[in-house]
């Protein structure tokens, strides 16, 4: 059985249809990109197996860890450890890090049954994760996001993802508005979190980011379809030939 | 509607868990107010005369006042016309005379209060806490007098001064509300009850918090407090204030007056949770809390500092200010104001800066979630002679869902070149986007909710005391429950 089996997933999103017919099956252990040009719904497929509401499935089933992901509210896919990594990471003033983190990271053990995670013990395991980063300690203590630039946003996202530990991490466009340096940290970051039992789905636009994780396999999506699915020399195909090339096989895709 | 706009409003929808009523003997007078009433209450208290003399000239003042319809309606807020002759001025559960200790007081009452968590025994009191207890319109007990009276602080009920220190009490009462300040605080103090009084000698630092529980519990009366805090010359004390009422269908009328005075060098540090009944869900009933508050640096380098939660009330008419006429003295107000289901607010502050070189903070938060109505008033005076004087002022407006309102009034008035002026504002909305992102790391809706709104809070929440910040943290959480989904 796969982690994650997507069958038939269609999204509208104000009575516009986004996905059109999504297939996908993720196995634990693999790391899968989903790349296409601007529009083409990638986003909206991260939302929607992130759970947000605001995102109607019009058809479709998707099943996770044998569940049914679509009857779960977005904090009970969370906990069932599913990880996003979001594009806009928004602000908590008056909130700080550490303290969020903490009561995610309590949240969730809560949800499994564990006991809850107290400063003393989180504090050692929060600043072996920042050095992952290469993150100032002084984040622990600055409000979420707040006062971030664009790259330590991006990066405050992994190391999240570094304390939740996911089962399911879903990067979305996490390369966008990175320069050079901190795109490789984050993509080290990442790459160091790959394992046999963790499945990563990374959304993206350009192929720069999966130099530094290589996916086990790429899939293209345009105007809310996968029309091609591959290895990671696909990946190099689009940045050679562009999307462009493949948006007449959207048009020619049999409607699902 | 999406569930993010179901969670804010089932967040709103927590019940009002301090809305008992507790069964007691009560003496009340008829209902009503006239000059009678007031020699009766008068007499009740056994007052000197210069008390009673004063009440009537309130009471008098009063009538020209209603007479003139001057009842201030200046206020963003809407209620229908009050029948002050509807209300009873004078309710008090029956004690047996002499009442000495607590053994003698009603264990009903003592229930209560253990009810509202408000243990009156001393032994089992949080240490350095003490504690004068008002239900309805009198002062039922007062913990900790004895080990205070040894630092010659003087901590008991109002009619207690009166009664002991009437030359303090004659000094300082109405020194910075006069009756004739306002419509409210004329009926306050023809018909005023109780509350509390406190006096700290030269020099002393109160080695503890000092701290009053207003309990509203009979039914059809009005509570009308006085509370006079003196500071002498470098003293500090720390003092505390917090009120429940039962649920009720009635709206109740709570017109109380705060007078602070702090001389020379000395500091007063007033912080207020207030959860008065706010009515349920539909707007019935509540308390309309009309309060005036106001404290005088009346001494160089002194400070008085404000500090207020209100999550009650369905009407909050409240503005506590500072007089700084001592040079160099310093005023603060931190406010968060909260307002859900058919709450309205109109609350802030005002400082008058007279001394030279005195300095004022304002910083006030509104949180408006349901149908509630949030404003923040204030005024920053600097007079002629105040130069030097600097005034910060930082208002921000948290709105949750699409129904409530936030509003800012800010009035300055500056007649001295040489002052400086800082205001800033903002509001903002809790979005859809911050909720999700909060539940995709795990938290429930309604934690994603309180957390944001402690965040936006915190500055204020930082100037309570410990253990009334994490008391002021749960009652917001409380407060907000259904007002996310």
């Amino acid at each position: 059985m796969s982690l994650l089996e997507i069958k038939n997933l269609h999204v509208k999103v104000d009575n516009h249809e986004i996905l059109k017919g999504i297939d996908l099956k993720v196995n634990a252990g693999e790391v899968h990109s989903i790349m296409g040009p601007n529009g083409s719904g990638k986003s909206t497929l991260a939302q929607v197996l992130a759970r947000r509401e605001t995102y109607a499935v019009s058809a479709g089933e998707v099943s996770y860890n044998g569940k049914d992901l679509l009857a779960m509210k977005p904090e009970e896919a969370a906990c069932e450890g599913i990880f996003m990594a979001f594009q806009y990471p928004v602000e908590i003033p008056g909130i700080s890090n550490a303290y969020f983190l903490r009561s995610a990271l309590n949240a969730i053990r809560k949800y499994r049954g564990l006991d809850e995670i107290d400063a003393m013990d989180f504090l050692p395991m929060f600043r072996e994760k920042l050095k992952l980063l290469d993150m100032d300690e002084k984040l622990m203590n600055r409000s979420v996001n707040e006062g971030f630039s664009g790259g330590e946003k991006k990066r405050n996202e992994i190391l999240q993802m570094a304390v939740l530990e996911p089962t399911l991490a879903i990067l979305d466009e996490t390369d966008s508005g990175l320069d050079i340096d901190a795109l490789r940290i984050v993509a080290q970051g990442v790459d160091a979190m790959r394992n046999p039992e963790r499945a990563i789905i990374v959304v993206t636009h350009y192929q720069r980011l999966l130099n530094y994780i290589v996916p086990d396999f790429v899939h293209v999506l345009v105007d809310g379809r996968i029309v091609r699915s591959g290895g990671p020399e696909l990946a190099l195909e689009l940045e050679e030939k562009g999307y462009g090339s493949m948006e007449g096989e959207a048009r020619h895709a049999t409607p699902a | 509607m999406s569930t993010n706009m179901n969670t804010i409003h089932d967040l709103a929808d927590r019940e009002y868990k301090w809305g008992f009523v507790t069964q007691v003997e009560e003496e009340r007078v008829p209902k009503g107010l006239n000059a009678d009433i007031i020699r009766v209450i008068s007499a009740k208290k056994n007052e000197p005369e210069f008390m009673l003399q004063w009440r009537l000239r309130a009471y008098r003042h009063w009538v020209s006042l209603e007479k003139a319809q001057a009842e201030p309606k200046w206020a963003n807020v809407k209620y229908g016309p009050i029948d002050y002759q509807e209300i009873v001025y004078y309710s008090a559960p029956k004690q047996k005379p002499g009442l000495t200790s607590l053994e003698d007081l009603d264990p009903e009452i003592l229930r209560t209060y253990e009810k509202l968590g408000i243990p009156l025994e001393e032994q089992k009191h949080l240490a350095g806490v003490a504690v004068d207890a008002v239900f309805d319109s009198v002062s039922v007990a007062t913990t900790f007098k004895e080990k205070l009276a040894d630092l010659g602080i003087v901590f008991c009920s109002f009619s207690e001064a009166v009664q002991k220190h009437p030359d303090l009490v004659q000094k300082y009462l109405g020194s910075v509300v006069p009756y004739s300040d306002n419509f409210f605080a004329a009926l306050n103090a023809a018909v005023f009850t109780d509350g509390s009084f406190v006096y700290v000698p030269k020099g002393i630092r109160c080695p503890m918090e000092l701290s009053t529980y207003f309990r509203i519990n009979a039914a059809n009366t009005g509570q009308f407090e006085r509370t006079l805090i003196v500071a002498d010359e470098g003293s500090y004390v720390s003092y505390l204030e917090g009120c429940t009422a039962p649920i009720r269908d009635e709206n109740q009328l709570h017109a109380a007056v705060v007078e602070l005075i702090a001389l020379d060098n000395a500091q007063i540090k007033y912080s207020t949770v207030q959860n008065w009944y706010p009515g349920d869900k539909e707007g019935k009933g509540g308390i309309y809390n009309f309060v005036t508050k106001r404290g005088k640096c009346l001494g160089a380098n002194s400070k008085i500092s404000w500090t207020q939660v209100e999550t009650g009330s369905a009407i909050t008419w409240k503005y506590p200010s500072c007089i700084l006429q001592g040079e160099n003295s310093v005023g603060e107000f931190y406010s968060v104001a909260l307002t859900n289901n058919y709450q309205q607010a109109d609350t802030g502050t005002k400082m008058i800066h007279i001394g030279k070189n005195t300095r004022s903070t304002i910083v006030a938060k509104g949180i408006s979630a349901g149908h509630g109505q949030n404003t923040y008033r204030g005024q920053v005076k600097i007079m002629k002679g105040a130069t030097g004087a600097r005034n910060y002022t930082q208002c921000d407006s948290l709105l949750i869902g699409d129904k409530c309102g936030a509003h800012t009034f800010p009035y300055i008035e500056v007649r001295n070149s040489s002052a400086r002026m800082e205001h800033e504002a903002s509001t903002s909305k809790i979005g859809e986007d911050q909720l999700f992102y909060l539940r995709q790391r795990g938290l429930k809706a309604e934690d994603a909710v309180s957390m944001i709104v402690n965040g936006f809070c915190k500055r204020v929440f930082r100037e309570l005391p410990m253990e009334f910040a994490v008391e002021a943290q749960k009652l917001l959480g409380v407060s907000l429950e259904g007002s996310v989904g």
